[in-house]
């Protein structure tokens, strides 16, 4: 008798949470997780976005989101990377290369209710290119300053002059953007969802470039938190930061083929084993960043696993300021001739990557496969560093820890595997593990105290210049060289308005760099996404552009 | 006991004031800035330089500190250098779901812990008392991180009973007025929304619950087991009082100070285990938020962040003392 009460009132608890655990469930069985009814896709991401308008956005979530909601001027094929219409229709440049006209598609509606047209064209290009103050940071405008430059007036001297030079309205539906220069980005940057057309009223209603705070202490208006407003098959509907999910809903006057999906929702789960169990379980329908162990599971289970066309690179950089030995190509060269690169991607990378000859991908123009090839060949090193006096070299080896990228999935077994090659070959590694933000990136992209390190990049859109030229058009403190034969060719490149003349460029590039080898590409590695057992319609795009609109539930 | 408080807030100033040199100090000796995180690997030498220039991160400390205080005593805590929303918005969204999560685990570790702690010194020796501490013992030992992928993939991904993340089911179109989803599900009369938030909170309970309950446990049941052989016990019980009232009055009144003492402590390490069930649970809350504030050095999130979390913790402990005098008649603040 003593113990009664206490006996009770656990036994009171406990048939309390059942009876509210009974009633909850009730629920989920009724309303589902986006199940029972069928056209809610729930769709699992890494990170959460960080602002609607994609004008100011350079991360992967804030593009995926804009992807649905706005549409560009021009787009990349469906599954692949070359250029198709978007907006408009079809353009073509003038005889200088300098103006390219754009026909514009007609009955197209932004959410808000108001026309697509020429000039809402104009309004947009002209809001970024006349961008003052704070949207000319970086940080905000990292996307029209990578592919533009500067702006009409630059705040900052050291910004160079803008490639845009102006938008003239034609008719309703002909709009010419006029550039400074030729360049290999145009069309094809066009297509980044950074260009995204906006509707020019909602622009104007809610301050859209109205930047507020100070430099340290930026502030963005509510269009880019609140009110995106494009043309796209999805209508933004809520963000609820709150619970990490962004709700995007069916545009019912999309003037193509409407979205087979009612709603949409991202919801944020950084963790990568969470966002499998969430799968496995219900909770959501789809996720991305599948973890390349994951895969062939994942595939067992019958769930859907997409896996994108490789549009990146993984390199071993070498920085010729480093050990002074390093200069010398023969030292280069063994180095490449030490790793076997076929033995790391069997085992340490996903399914379907593959070794890379060159630093650009081999869906790209202007990929060549005349370049050097450096097979495996371990006694061939041994020699080149016999022959140039390398034999007992000690080099640093930078890697990062406490990151995943697409094209490196687990850098300290890549690292791993590399060091035991080097030291096959006779060279002495020291490891420098460094974390990835910020000391990775600052050691290994600045000054002079790296020898090897481990880096790689994802391509933007579908132009060589966008993988070769971004790593060797000018002197970096990355590879420590200074080329200016190369340099020169690459600025030649770059300004061949001809596209077939400049793949043309680019091929001869490629071997240079291959013959120059500043540094070794070592893979291409495709990232996969996968979606529920009976989810369809989705395909899978170098450029990370999957469309969810054509995504839909197999009855 | 009003002018307890007064002074205990007075006293908060220049421990506050002392934290924020401290904290501002330790981060930004931490090597590189925010400027690399924001870029990534597509930033420049250059790039970065710009945006370091920007964020004033070339002025000396002293000059950054002072911005930071001018706006601190306006009640600005700045924006954050990676959202660009401000940094008391980002709280206010965030901290409801830290702060349900952690009165789940409390509610669950004290609804549980001190009964069973109390019971195991009452049967002392007897098999209830050996599991109870044992079982607290392996619950103390037990990673809180490994105890949620355990109860996850049992509970949620095999049974199904319970959703794997989130606070609230992504298809249930709930109104938000607090962010505290249970009571805006209250509020709003969305009897639904309100159930769901709490089966979604169970799980991640009980995880995070599993080091606090087994610290009651333990200390519930050595604080009894002294009260229990203190004189006034047995002179309760001599002169014919009901052992109701010896529990009430005289066993658990006595016994509880020292429990309260520690469950003020334990809701500064609950906020810490919260970092780690909010990311296994993809549980909306500050801790997810600071972790990533940390690796992206985004300095204005981790002072008030920071700052806040300080503020809290000195007023819950504030509420514990005064709770000390509610407990215990003898004990009187001053």
């Amino acid at each position: 008798m003593r113990a009664a009460r206490p006996k009770a009132a656990i036994a009171v608890v406990a048939v309390a949470a059942l009876a509210v655990a009974g009633c909850a469930e009730s629920d989920r069985d009724n309303e589902g997780s986006g199940q029972s009814t069928k056209d809610t896709l729930v769709f699992g991401t890494a990170g959460d976005p960080k602002v609607l308008d994609p004008s100011l956005a350079s991360d992967g979530e804030s593009l995926r989101v804009a992807r649905q909601i706005f549409e560009t001027l021009v787009r990349p094929e469906e599954g692949g990377t070359a250029v198709t219409p978007g907006l408009a229709e079809s353009w073509t440049p003038d005889s200088t290369g300098t103006v390219w006209t754009f026909k514009l598609r007609s009955g197209v509606k932004f959410h808000d209710g108001t026309d697509f047209n020429a000039e809402a064209v104009c309004v947009n290009f002209n809001r970024w290119y006349n961008a003052t103050g704070l949207m000319q940071s970086a940080d905000v405008t990292a996307y029209w300053q990578d592919v533009m430059g500067g702006f009409a007036k630059n705040e900052d001297p050291e910004l160079p002059p803008s490639l845009f030079k102006s938008c003239t309205v034609k008719d309703a539906t002909t709009v010419d953007l006029a550039f400074t220069a030729v360049s290999s980005k145009i069309p094809a940057a066009l297509m980044l969802p950074s260009f995204s057309i906006h509707s020019p009223k909602a622009l104007q209603e809610f301050d859209a470039s109205n930047i507020s705070g100070s430099a340290d202490d930026i502030k963005y208006p509510s269009y880019a938190l609140e009110h995106p407003t494009g043309t796209g098959q999805f209508k933004f509907k809520s963000w609820n930061v709150a619970d990490k999910t962004l709700t995007i809903e069916r545009n019912e006057d999309y003037w193509g083929t409407k979205a087979k999906l009612k709603t949409l929702v991202f919801r944020t789960i950084s963790d990568e084993n969470a966002r499998k169990q969430a799968l496995r379980s219900g909770d959501i329908q789809g996720y991305d960043l599948v973890g390349p162990a994951d895969v062939e599971p994942l595939k067992g289970e019958g769930f859907n696993v997409l896996t994108r066309p490789a549009f990146n690179i993984l390199y071993l950089a070498i920085n010729q300021k480093g050990n002074p030995k390093l200069a010398d190509l023969r030292v280069r060269q063994a180095i490449a001739y030490a790793l076997n690169r076929q033995a790391l991607v069997d085992s340490k990378l996903p399914p379907g990557a593959e070794v890379a000859t060159q630093f650009l991908p081999s869906t790209v123009e202007g990929w060549n496969d005349q370049v050097t090839k450096y097979d495996y060949n371990l006694q061939k090193a041994k020699d080149l560093l016999a022959e140039a006096g390398a034999s007992n070299l000690t080099l640093r080896f930078h890697y990062p820890t406490e990151v995943t990228r697409p094209y490196m999935p687990s850098p300290k077994d890549l690292f791993e595997l590399m060091a035991a090659d080097l030291k096959a070959a006779g060279i002495n590694i020291e490891a420098i593990p460094l974390k990835w933000t910020p000391d990775y990136l600052n050691a290994t992209t600045s000054g002079s105290a790296h020898d090897l390190h481990l880096l790689g990049w994802t391509g933007d859109y579908g132009d060589g210049y966008n993988f070769i030229g971004t790593f060797f058009s000018r002197q970096k403190d990355e590879w420590g060289f200074n080329n200016a034969a190369l340099f020169e060719k690459f600025a030649k490149a770059d300004g061949t308005a001809d596209a077939t003349a400049r793949y043309a460029l680019y091929k001869e590039l490629n071997a240079d760099i291959m013959n120059f080898l500043p540094g070794v590409p070592i893979s291409h590695s495709p990232p996969a996404l996968v979606l529920g057992k009976d989810v369809t319609g989705v395909k899978a795009s170098p450029l990370t552009d999957e469309r969810y609109g054509t995504a839909e539930f197999k009855s | 006991m009003f002018r307890f408080i007064i002074r205990r807030l007075l006293q908060l100033v220049p421990t506050l004031f002392g934290l924020s040199i401290l904290l501002f100090i330790w981060l930004h000796r931490l090597p590189g800035g925010p400027e690399t995180a924001l870029l990534g690997e597509r930033g420049t030498p250059e790039t970065r330089a710009q945006i370091r220039e920007n964020l004033g991160l070339n002025e000396p400390l002293p000059i950054q500190y002072g911005r930071f205080v001018k706006r601190l005593v306006q009640l600005d805590l700045g924006t954050s250098i990676s959202t660009k929303r401000e940094v008391t918005t980002e709280f206010l969204q965030r901290f409801p779901g830290t702060v349900e999560l952690t009165m789940t685990a409390m509610l669950i570790a004290i609804g549980v812990g001190i009964p069973l702690g109390y019971l195991a010194a009452r049967r002392r020796g007897s098999f209830l008392d050996h599991a109870s501490v044992g079982g607290s013992l392996l619950g103390t030992c037990v990673p809180i991180f490994f105890l949620a992928y355990v109860l996850k993939a049992i509970f949620a991904e095999n049974l199904g009973w319970f959703p794997t993340i989130g606070r609230q089911d992504a298809s249930i179109d709930a109104t938000h007025i607090t962010n505290f989803f249970v009571l805006d599900g209250l509020l709003t009369r969305e009897w639904d929304a309100a159930a769901d938030a709490i089966w979604h909170l169970i799980l991640p309970g009980v995880a995070l619950a599993s080091i606090p309950l087994a610290i009651i446990v333990r200390i519930t049941r050595a604080s009894v087991l002294e009260v229990l052989g203190e004189d006034f016990v047995r002179t309760a019980e001599a002169k014919g009082l009901t052992e109701r009232t010896v529990r009430r009055r005289h066993v658990l009144r006595n016994a509880m100070l020292p429990v309260a003492t520690s469950i003020g402590l334990l809701t500064g390490l609950l906020l810490s285990g919260a970092v780690l069930t909010e990311t296994v649970f993809a549980f909306s809350g500050i801790g997810a938020f600071i972790k990533d504030a940390i690796s992206n050095l985004d300095y204005p999130v981790l002072m008030g962040f920071i700052m806040i979390i300080a503020v809290i913790f000195a007023l819950v402990n504030l509420l514990v003392d005064i709770s000390y005098s509610l407990i215990d008649p003898r004990v009187r603040v001053r």
